[in-house]
């Protein structure tokens, strides 16, 4: 009795492990199914550059795609320097309970929900760069670029300082005996035998900055267009779902939003494989 | 040469301060800025409006200008989401740490980092179209509501738990493994009397850092059935009001000074009940780190 009651319950948990991996493939065909009309004519092609006009029958995604990639990128632009820095003061600069304390900040950092960024973003970042710059209305590349900064830099500064830490601490002690600095143990052992980790807690940063829709919803400004400078409005992929999303269910407009989740559920798909070969190259550097 | 470095030094302390000031000085403005312009419209009428607070929580009457039917819709998705994540996320965990071989872990791990990597709008997409099919398959009897944004929200925080779980269970020492096994327990005996109790801080940090991001998700609800106004959802089947909805909303929607004070307001509580659950997972595991980095 008390055997197959116990087999019960191992089946439950081969069950829910399968189950949980399966859901990962099912959100993906579930996308490609609904997105199916509109790419299957082989237009995927004409998807991907064509732009957003919906009343001349053209469901291209483009500036939806450039737009993603620009508010990302920018963040990423302006987090990474800072990011680094912060880790550095953090690992390297700053000691014991200052040290303690910069790090718990930037771990509270995390837990900021991304709505607030936005509500804030409206109200105090979008007037400041609309009055700095002297045009458009602030919603736009820029403002949002510089909020998710915020959003994506704990990640990487996490990241980056546990990256440090997993240094061996002998090859560090060696620098000092020899009259180096902190800063040159930095520079010279510390940050070259941890670029791998570097460059994981970008691209999960990287990830972040992809798949945020509010930021980008409430303080970008929405305009579909390719955006020719910083201060133009646009739209990133994730916001054209969340817009588009009252839309007639069997409409083309409709189905265009599935290409999206698929570029989406694609571009950070990539990013985590890059994130795991990475990893495995991590391992093998530390043994 | 000296002189050089000695430059060099400076800068890149010079650097990193820079970067430290910036960025807390960014936080703070953004907290401040908050608090500066919203604490004037924390009060009780702010979550019960004109109704007496007793009458509210009995459900004897309706909530009508305050936050509480958002209140009770954002309790309501953290209750539901984390009670269907549990269950699956933590017999995946199980399987995961004490059941897999290397292959098979590895194989499932590469699904879960990437369920773990997936914009919530696509998981809330997802969860609307899981609901359309439902519907087809059902006529009119499935639409999104509670049920299906609950649903959503659980595979959105299910790779938090799978990995919470999987963590704790595969830090613990071997001699803690060994002792009930070689007194004769089943190896689920071992699991459900030793291993778990022993990590079970770990995943209840990762279960708290779960209830935070449902509470605070705003991408998956807005596609699965939140509304700006439906009062307290009467069951699984209807729609609902939510805090981060709330806050998008009236953020683009407000009409009046009044409404916008209680945008700031329900902005306040949302981010008193995210960092409240932050610092009890702290304070039940030091090492929240390592979940600070798993946030996709």
């Amino acid at each position: 009795m008390r055997r197959t009651k116990e087999h019960a319950v191992e089946i439950f948990f081969v069950f829910s492990a399968y189950f949980s991996a399966l859901l990962t493939v099912v959100i993906f065909g579930f996308m490609l199914a609904l997105g199916l009309p509109l790419l299957a004519e082989g237009r995927i092609f004409s998807i991907m550059t064509q732009p957003w006009a919906p009343h001349l029958g053209q469901f291209g995604i483009q500036p939806m795609i450039v737009g993603t990639l620009a508010i990302s990128l920018l963040s990423m632009l302006f987090a990474f320097p800072l990011s680094l820095g912060c880790a550095i003061l953090i690992s390297v600069v700053s000691r014991g309970t200052v040290s303690w304390l910069l790090r718990k900040m930037v771990e509270m950092m995390t837990g900021i929900p991304t709505v607030i960024y936005g509500f804030v973003g409206i109200f105090l970042l979008v007037p400041l760069v609309r009055e700095f710059f002297a045009a458009g209305s602030g919603m736009c590349v820029l403002s949002a670029a510089l909020m998710l900064t915020l959003l994506v830099s704990p990640t990487m500064i996490l990241f980056f300082c546990e990256s440090f830490a997993r240094v061996p601490d002998s090859y560090g002690k060696a620098v000092l005996a020899v009259g180096g600095t902190e800063i040159q143990k930095f520079f010279h052992v510390t940050l070259p035998n941890s670029w791998p980790g570097v460059v994981i807690g970008f691209t999960l940063a990287l990830g972040r900055a992809l798949g945020d829709t509010l930021i980008a919803l409430m303080i970008a400004g929405n305009a579909v267009q390719t955006p020719n400078s910083l201060l133009d409005s646009a739209r990133t992929l994730t916001s054209h779902i969340a817009l588009v999303f009252a839309a007639d269910y069997e409409s083309l407009e409709f189905k265009a939003i599935f290409a999206c989740g698929i570029f989406l559920y694609l571009f950070t798909t990539i990013l985590v494989m890059a994130v795991r070969l990475l990893g495995v190259g991590r391992e093998r550097w530390a043994r | 040469m000296g002189e050089v470095r000695r430059l060099q030094e400076a800068g890149v302390l010079v650097f990193s301060w820079l970067c430290g000031v910036l960025l807390l000085g960014a936080v703070i403005a953004v907290i401040g800025y908050l608090f500066v312009h919203g604490w004037r419209s924390i009060s009780l009428s702010l979550i019960f409006g004109a109704t007496p607070p007793l009458d509210a929580l009995l459900m004897k009457r309706h909530v009508f200008n305050g936050l509480f039917p958002a209140v009770v819709g954002t309790l309501s998705l953290i209750v539901l989401s984390v009670c269907w994540a549990i269950p699956i996320g933590m017999a995946s965990g199980i399987y995961l740490a004490e059941y897999a071989g290397a292959g098979t872990k590895a194989f499932l791990n590469l699904f879960f980092d990437i369920l773990a990597g997936l914009p919530s709008i696509v998981v809330g997409l997802f969860g609307f179209s899981a609901a359309i099919f439902l519907n087809r398959l059902f006529p009119g009897s499935i639409h999104p509501c509670l049920l299906i944004s609950s649903i959503a929200l659980a595979f959105l925080v299910l790779p938090y738990i799978i990995r919470t779980t999987q963590m704790a269970l595969e830090g613990l020492p071997l001699s803690a493994r060994l002792t009930a096994l070689s007194l004769g327990a089943s190896k689920l005996q071992n699991i459900t009397h030793v291993l778990l109790p022993q990590s079970l801080s770990g995943i209840v940090s990762g279960v708290i850092l779960a209830i935070g991001r449902c509470a605070e998700d705003t991408a998956v609800i807005m596609l699965t059935g939140v509304v700006a106004s439906a009062g307290v959802p009467r069951s699984l089947f209807s729609h609902y009001e939510a805090l981060p909805f709330y806050i998008y909303y009236i953020s683009s929607q407000y009409t009046d000074r009044e409404e916008l004070a209680t945008g700031y307001g329900a902005a306040i509580i949302l981010l008193c009940i995210c960092m409240v659950l932050f610092l009890t997972a702290f304070v039940i595991k030091r090492q929240v780190s390592y979940h600070a980095l798993y946030r996709a």
